[in-house]
């Protein structure tokens, strides 16, 4: 990295191995609790987006008690600006089917489903190719583990694990009530862990290079890795695999175009942080860095000074009120109430203090809405109205 | 004994089993938080979030209805943070929602309307969403108007249809701002599955949907001198109106109902307990012929077993669900339809009176009565049989548009002819209640004795078990009936359609070898039907139930055949059970439905 | 149900009615949950379904003159289908390919960086194939 010194780039996750028949039979000649524990000890968190801690999911997936348990690899990738997914998926799948089997060899599924989004149906024809070569290698080493792909049909609220459940049992998408947590009654009612793509690829990189390799990465609460999804207005949008920790400073450094005026951290359901604050930002997972910290699911989104953000957020809602499932109050009418709002105070229909009826209407979305998703349209439509104010009155 | 955790609830400590929710740890120490979505019959959804608590240490609120209790919780029901959390989901509910109040029928006994007025919402900050939506109303069924407009949403109808009667007429469909509760294909209600049962107009907490109700047309008719409008009760009307008129669930008013039919101008108040004994006579026979036919000639194209028909929701859900099942049915008419097609005949005849001149309305406890009514074969008296059906309901809207004050009415008896009533005829209102009334009469009728349970109390098919079975074994039987001594007469009872689904599915696996099998569309049967008093719930089931079996204890005769004026009746006009004028009045068909 | 939908690119009543026989659950639920699904259409479409992105990279990178020239050439509106049954226009949230906005699906194949005139390219190709086009 030639220009930024603060900005530290890894390869770990597309790094071309061929050595996936290897980790995965040495891997499984472990005890699963020497793997939960290595998995505890690198601190992964969950890069679907909530970031939970891995080991600890796989840990009470595997103190369940139930016959048959699942493994759920989530590859539905809604979150407006996010496309990593896919990349791993279409350059690495081994990687992901290995973590997948080990995960299943740790607690006890001998079944896995890669719940892969509609969007991506041309991606299926390599997929299956990689999973009957890897399963046909599973055979070899008399290993049971079955993965089979299932196809999504186009739902944001899908991407939501129990949401994702239901569907894959033929439902309508809605978000379950919590507890019960998939852990202890997941697809089908069987505990069941669901992992993002990204991090199943990251505990292969954890047990093949061990713990304390990862560990050593980022900084604290925040370990490792992780993918970055840059779009926007930036000279370099695509795919970057980054170190955690990195101040946003130093991010639209690197990739903004010289006139960044905010970027838009985690997707639609993350924050926007305008340029006054890019210093006191560090990308991670909510923790005791210094100013804000954020969590993220990778997606970065950079705008410039020509970008209106009352049309950005008017996006966003959109999305929102179309992506909600519609199940619960807050998220169904608040969604519409926020978009309708924003739209009538720009018209001039409503005064600009209705703005703030907006965010405390925003709040109560957030502490009461089902799913993460009502709860987090708070996240941007706060950032943006707030830092933003005066475009979204004038 | 469970298992039990500790928690506060608004500071004071509360014990309480593990598993039970804050919902009900909070109702226990006679605390109620707000819900819509919940329902006690009902699976939990979680989906309306007015139940909101919140739970020290945690920023997020929780859905009480949906959240188990957890050992050291702390829990606030009526913080600030709650308050205005919840009024924010009411004020937000309000939004979509044609909040027309004076318009709407169900003005006065509406959840939405309680809640918003406990919560004093005045004024509507938010953005007025219902001219944006394109809401229809859909009034073409007989039996149930659904506007969508007064929908919040909350998806007890959905889980009601599904979870209660297996029927699934109804659906959440679209997602997001679009989404709503609709049908296979949104069609009308008329052109779907749906057997007219009513349970989700009484599970639904608002004025989303309603019975079609035809009070203006039953006031019409009696304001016409030159109509004679007769009415008959169903039995489970008399232990659920009180419940519409401010008495506590469970209080038996069949006098003062009566009185007040009266007051209100009918010519004649009649009882459809007296066709329900009637019933029993020709459906008992029905039930002794097949047996004969099966047991004796050997006759392998008898319909075994025969199940009961006088719940018109029941059998539209065959008709639909297990048309090739139809030939098992008795081919009896229901109550109401016998009652309507004496009632333009014989009643008529001895009255002197030109059938034509005859209004004839029925109160009944049920919507799919309404449908029932209307449907095309019920015209053998050569007009339409029954012309307004009305639901407990609209009784009590007669009655309080009359300005009657119930509880000083005082009781009176039936008018005569078609008046008497059996105590057989009135536990037709409890679940099981056909089955015990045809055993007292068909075991008399084989083996000259009473059946042997104590007072008459056939117990085992009563309560509210979704499917019970009983069997009652017949010895030394009078000489007519001699091929069935020895015989085990298996007998099952099956409420709520689910239930019904389950008897059938092992009826059709060959499983089930009963001779006789009673259905009732809806939980714990008419008292618990989808015309009753809102809300109905277990409770207030049971306390119906004890009423009816109550008031058949009250009655000297309790045998259907033994009712005098039945007997008259089959003297002067019937001849006999079975007989032709009976199958050409008290005999119907059925119609094989589509699945989907 | 994405069975069928492949087969015949929308659920007809009749196809839903055989879903729910076929794997034994209410018509209604069939269709309650094919409308949840924005790729499970329950009106009759085109043979070729184009979903433009409509979030907002797409939105910012000239979503907007992609779909001028869609309709413009294909003489439709949104949400319509063409006369000859050939296509139907759509728009759809986010399709993963932000980095390379605008994008748009038809039926399975996904295309980028658009531009009008590349849409127009992209069409006439479709257009020349016979009505036996499978990919
Ligand atoms: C509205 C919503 C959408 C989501 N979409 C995705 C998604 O597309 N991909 C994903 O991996 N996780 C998504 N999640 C997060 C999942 O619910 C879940 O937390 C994740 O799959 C767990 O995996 P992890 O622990 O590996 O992060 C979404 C959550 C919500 C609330
Ligand atoms: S928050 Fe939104 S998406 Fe989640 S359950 Fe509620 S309505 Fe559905
Ligand atoms: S449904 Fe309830 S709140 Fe709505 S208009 Fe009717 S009475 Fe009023
Ligand atoms: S009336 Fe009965 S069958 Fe019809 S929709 Fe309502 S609950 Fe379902
Ligand atoms: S119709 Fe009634 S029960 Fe059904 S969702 Fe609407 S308000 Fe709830
Ligand atoms: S009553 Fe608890 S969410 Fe509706």
């Amino acid at each position: 990295m030639a220009n930024s010194h603060q900005l530290k780039r890894v390869d770990f996750i597309f790094r071309n191995e061929n050595d996936w028949e290897k980790i995965l039979s040495n891997t499984i000649k472990k005890k699963p609790e020497e793997l939960v524990n290595e998995l505890m000890s690198s601190e992964l968190k969950g890069r679907g987006g909530a970031g939970f801690p891995t080991g600890l999911k796989w840990k009470f997936t595997a103190e369940a008690k139930s016959e048959k348990k699942y493994v759920i690899c989530n590859a539905d990738e809604g979150e407006p600006g996010t496309f990593k997914d896919r990349e791993i998926l279409s350059r690495v799948p081994y990687k992901v089917l290995t973590a997948m089997a080990v995960c299943g060899y740790v607690t006890g599924a001998n079944e896995g489903f890669i719940y892969l989004r509609g969007e991506y149906k041309f991606l299926q024809p390599e997929l299956k190719k990689a999973i009957d070569e890897f399963e046909y290698y599973c055979n070899e080493i008399e290993f049971d583990f079955k993965i089979s792909v299932f196809m999504g049909s186009g739902a944001y609220i899908c991407g939501e694990e129990t949401a994702l459940m239901e569907s894959m049992e033929g439902k309508r998408g809605e978000p379950r009530n919590k507890p019960p947590f998939p852990s202890e009654s997941g697809y089908l009612g069987k505990p069941t862990v669901i992992n993002n793509v990204e991090t199943l690829v990251h505990t292969f990189t954890i047990f093949k290079y061990g713990a304390k390799k990862f560990y050593d990465l980022g900084v604290q609460y925040s370990r490792g890795t992780k993918l970055f999804s840059v779009s926007g207005d930036t000279p370099k949008p695509g795919i970057y695999e980054l170190e955690l920790g990195m101040s946003l400073q130093d991010f639209v450094y690197e990739f903004g175009d010289g006139d960044t005026k905010s970027v838009q951290v985690g997707g639609a359901s993350g924050f926007l942080v305008p340029r006054k604050k890019f210093k006191d930002a560090a990308i991670g997972f909510k923790g005791k860095l210094r100013g804000i910290s954020l969590p993220t699911g990778g997606s970065m989104m950079l705008f410039n000074s020509s970008r209106s953000m009352f049309n950005v957020l008017d996006n966003y809602l959109e999305f929102f009120r179309e992506e909600s499932c519609g199940q619960c109050t807050p998220c169904r009418v608040g969604c519409q109430q926020l978009l309708l709002g924003i739209k009538a105070v720009k018209r001039g229909d409503k005064p600009a203090a209705y703005l703030d009826k907006l965010i405390r209407l925003t709040e109560t979305m957030q502490y009461t809405a089902k799913c993460g998703l009502g709860q987090s349209v708070a996240n941007s439509f706060s950032s943006i109205v707030e830092n933003f104010r005066e475009e979204m009155i004038y | 004994m469970s298992k039990k955790v500790n928690l506060t609830i608004n500071g004071f400590p509360v014990e309480i089993e593990t598993g039970k929710t804050i919902l009900e740890a909070a109702d226990s120490q006679g605390i109620t938080i707000p819900t819509l979505c919940y329902h006690k019959d009902l699976c939990v959804a979680g989906n309306c979030r007015v139940c909101i608590v919140e739970v020290t240490g945690q920023k997020r609120l929780s859905a009480a209805c949906a959240t188990p209790c957890e050992e050291g919780m702390e829990i606030l029901t009526n913080s600030l943070k709650v308050r205005n959390s919840r009024k924010h989901i009411i004020e937000l509910l309000l939004t979509e929602h044609n909040a027309d109040c004076t318009k709407c029928y169900r003005n006065g006994n509406c959840e939405l309307q309680t809640l918003a007025s406990e919560y004093k919402i005045m004024t509507q900050d938010f953005i007025e969403l219902v001219p944006l939506k394109k809401y229809s109303i859909d009034a073409y069924s007989p039996s149930i108007m659904k506007d969508d407009s007064k929908c919040i949403r909350c998806q007890r109808c959905v889980r009601t249809c599904a979870e209660l009667q297996g029927v699934n007429a109804l659906t959440v469909a679209h997602k997001g701002d679009e989404m709503k509760i609709t049908t296979f294909l949104e069609k009308h209600m008329r052109d779907v599955v749906c057997t007219n049962c009513g349970q989700c107009i009484n599970h639904c907490p608002t004025g989303a949907l309603v019975e079609k109700n035809y009070i203006e047309e039953v006031w019409e008719a009696i304001a016409n001198p030159k109509k004679h409008v007769v009415v008959q009760t169903a039995p489970a009307v008399r232990v659920g109106l009180g419940e519409e008129l401010g008495l506590p669930p469970g209080t038996r008013v069949t006098g003062k109902m009566v009185a007040a039919l009266k007051r209100l101008g009918f010519d004649s108040v009649l009882d459809t307990d007296f066709t329900a004994d009637l019933t029993i006579m020709e459906e008992g026979t029905e039930l002794l012929t097949r047996l004969k036919k099966a047991l004796v000639d050997k006759d392998e194209t008898v319909d075994l077993p025969m199940a009961t028909s006088c719940s018109p929701g029941w059998i539209k859900y065959i008709e639909h669900m297990y048309p090739e099942y139809l030939g098992n049915l008795s081919t009896c008419k229901s109550p109401q339809q016998m009652f309507g097609a004496l009632a333009k005949t014989y009643y008529a005849k001895a009255r002197n009176i030109e059938p034509d001149n005859i209004v004839s309305v029925s109160i009944m406890p049920c919507t799919a009565k309404k449908f029932e009514a209307w449907r095309p074969e019920m015209h053998d008296s050569g007009y339409r049989d029954v012309d307004y059906v009305l639901t407990t309901r609209e009784l009590a809207i007669l009655i309080k548009q009359a300005g009657l004050d119930f509880e000083k009415i005082e009781p009176v008896k039936y008018d005569r002819l078609m008046g008497d009533s059996t105590g057989a005829g009135v536990i037709f209102g409890a679940t099981g209640g056909v089955m015990e009334a045809a055993l007292r009469t068909v075991y008399e009728i084989v083996t000259g004795r009473e059946v042997p349970f104590d007072n008459l109390d056939i117990t085992p098919v009563r309560g509210m078990e979704g499917v019970r079975e009983a069997s009652i074994k017949i010895e030394n039987p009078v000489e007519d009936w001699a091929f069935l001594d020895g015989v085990e007469l298996k007998c099952a009872v099956a409420h709520g359609l689910v239930n019904a689904k389950t008897v059938m599915e092992s009826v059709k696996s060959g499983k089930a070898d009963y001779h006789f099998i009673e259905f009732m569309a809806c939980p714990g049967g008419c008292l618990g039907g989808g015309g009753q008093p809102i809300p109905t719930n277990p409770e207030i089931r049971k306390k119906r139930a004890e009423a009816i079996y109550a008031e058949d204890s009250s009655l000297t005769i309790r045998k259907s055949h033994e009712n005098p004026e039945v007997l008259k009746l089959y003297k002067d006009f019937l001849k006999e059970p079975l007989g032709e004028v009976s199958h050409h009045l008290l005999h119907t068909k059925y119609t094989k439905r589509q699945r989907y | 149900m994405q069975g069928v939908v492949e087969r015949e690119s929308f659920l007809s009543e009749h196809s839903m009615v055989e879903i729910a026989r076929e794997i034994e659950i209410p018509a209604a639920d069939v269709y309650g949950t094919a409308t949840f699904y924005s790729f499970l259409e329950t009106k009759p479409t085109g043979k070729f379904i184009i979903r433009v992105c409509k979030t907002i990279t797409c939105a910012m990178k000239g979503k907007t003159q992609v779909l001028f020239a869609i309709q413009d050439m294909l003489k439709i509106k949104m949400g319509d289908t063409t006369p000859d049954k050939r296509f139907t226009l759509l728009e759809t949230n986010c399709l993963g390919w932000c980095h390379k906005a605008p994008a748009m699906l038809v039926n399975d194949d996904v295309y980028t960086e658009l531009t009008p005139e590349k849409v127009r390219d992209i069409l006439t190709k479709y257009m020349d194939k016979n009505g036996n086009f499978h990919n």
